[in-house]
């Protein structure tokens, strides 16, 4: 799942360092939503700020009084990101099912994102729905990445189910609050076969880099950028943040130590 | 002559005057076939066969296309 990577030189070659998935190959570690932006022209220039090469969208009735109204197509165009269709405000199985069948029918791809929520103010993910779902998505021919539970058996379950990607959340969607549960997280993305992408939660750019340190393949987000003050800043921060995340894993960190150890030599000292 | 055909589209009833072709259907409402998808009666209309899909009495067509999402 993880391309390698380690160069002579000790810098990750961003050529060789790739993540895979369902086949696909990707070299950014950043996906992002395409929702809750002021306008399309402002999605298309944070999509393009953040580097990303996949983009969730979601499937909705087209408004048949406004026909010619733009398109998210005509602004972030199919044949250049990668789409991963979601199945945002499904609650059932069938709804799920139903949903992305269209999306294939729309965009003839099998690659999709399962999200199957609960109630609000958490939309936690319910996971008896969303493993009934996986499970008729699978049947149906879909390679499911999957948002998920912070739960290393869910997610252990849902691999073995035969999701190509698993993603748990760093914290409740929207919500900005950064990775409430590192422990988890890092529970999970050690006994993943298959990419780990934290989805929702991520706030700001140092959380981003937070969740690649932990071992993540990538990280998911939206809100974080379409709800700062300057979303193309915020998107080039993001994908900042998610490299140098991406670096200090690989790099892999010193030791935690509880006392000082002092950088300078304390031989050759003038007397 | 043709009796009017009531049909339901993205929940909102519609009535047409004669059985017509979901192709021709779709482009007098004004849209762009390439981007959208077609349900009858909770069933995928593939692509190519939106020319030989007539429109009957009490079908109920969703019509979607991607839009922005998280």
């Amino acid at each position: 799942m993880d391309g390698l990577i380690a160069a002579e030189n000790g810098v990750a070659d961003p050529v060789s360092d790739f993540w895979e998935v369902a086949g696909r190959r990707f070299r950014s570690r950043l996906v992002v939503g395409t929702g809750r932006y002021k306008s399309l022209e402002e999605t298309a220039a944070a999509i393009e700020a953040s580097g990303a090469e996949m983009v969730t969208v979601a499937v909705r009735r087209v408004n048949l009084s406004d026909p010619g109204a733009p398109m998210l197509q005509d602004f972030v165009p199919p044949d250049r990101y990668t789409y991963l269709p979601n199945t945002a405000g499904c609650h059932t199985a069938r709804e799920a099912v139903r949903t992305l069948r269209l999306a294939r029918e729309a965009g003839g791809w099998n690659l999709v994102k399962l999200e199957v929520l609960g109630p609000p103010p958490f939309l936690y993910p319910d996971m008896p729905a969303t493993f009934e779902a996986a499970e008729a998505l699978i049947k149906d021919g879909f390679e499911v990445m999957v948002y998920c539970a912070d739960d290393p058996l869910a997610a252990k379950r849902l691999e073995e189910m035969g999701c190509v990607a698993v993603m748990p959340l760093g914290a409740p969607i929207g919500s900005g609050l950064g990775l409430s549960n590192p422990f988890m997280l890092r529970s999970i993305i050690e006994n993943a076969r298959v990419p780990v992408l934290v989805d929702a939660g991520i706030g700001t750019a140092s959380e981003a880099a937070q969740a690649m340190e932990l071992g993540c393949d990538a990280v998911l987000l939206n809100s974080a950028i379409a709800h700062a003050r300057d979303p193309v800043r915020m998107a080039r921060a993001m994908r900042a943040g998610v490299e140098a995340g991406r670096h200090a894993y690989l790099a892999g960190r010193m030791p935690r130590n509880y006392a000082a150890d002092a950088s300078s030599p304390m031989s050759g000292l003038i007397r | 002559m043709d009796s009017p055909i009531s049909i339901t589209v993205n929940g909102e009833p519609r009535v047409l005057d004669a059985p017509l072709a979901l192709s021709e259907f779709l482009t007098s409402a004004g849209l762009d076939l390439r981007k959208v998808a077609v349900e009858r009666n909770e069933e995928i209309v593939p692509r190519s066969a939106y020319g030989t899909t007539v429109l009957g009495p009490g079908d109920q067509i969703e019509v979607v296309h991607f839009i922005g999402g998280g």
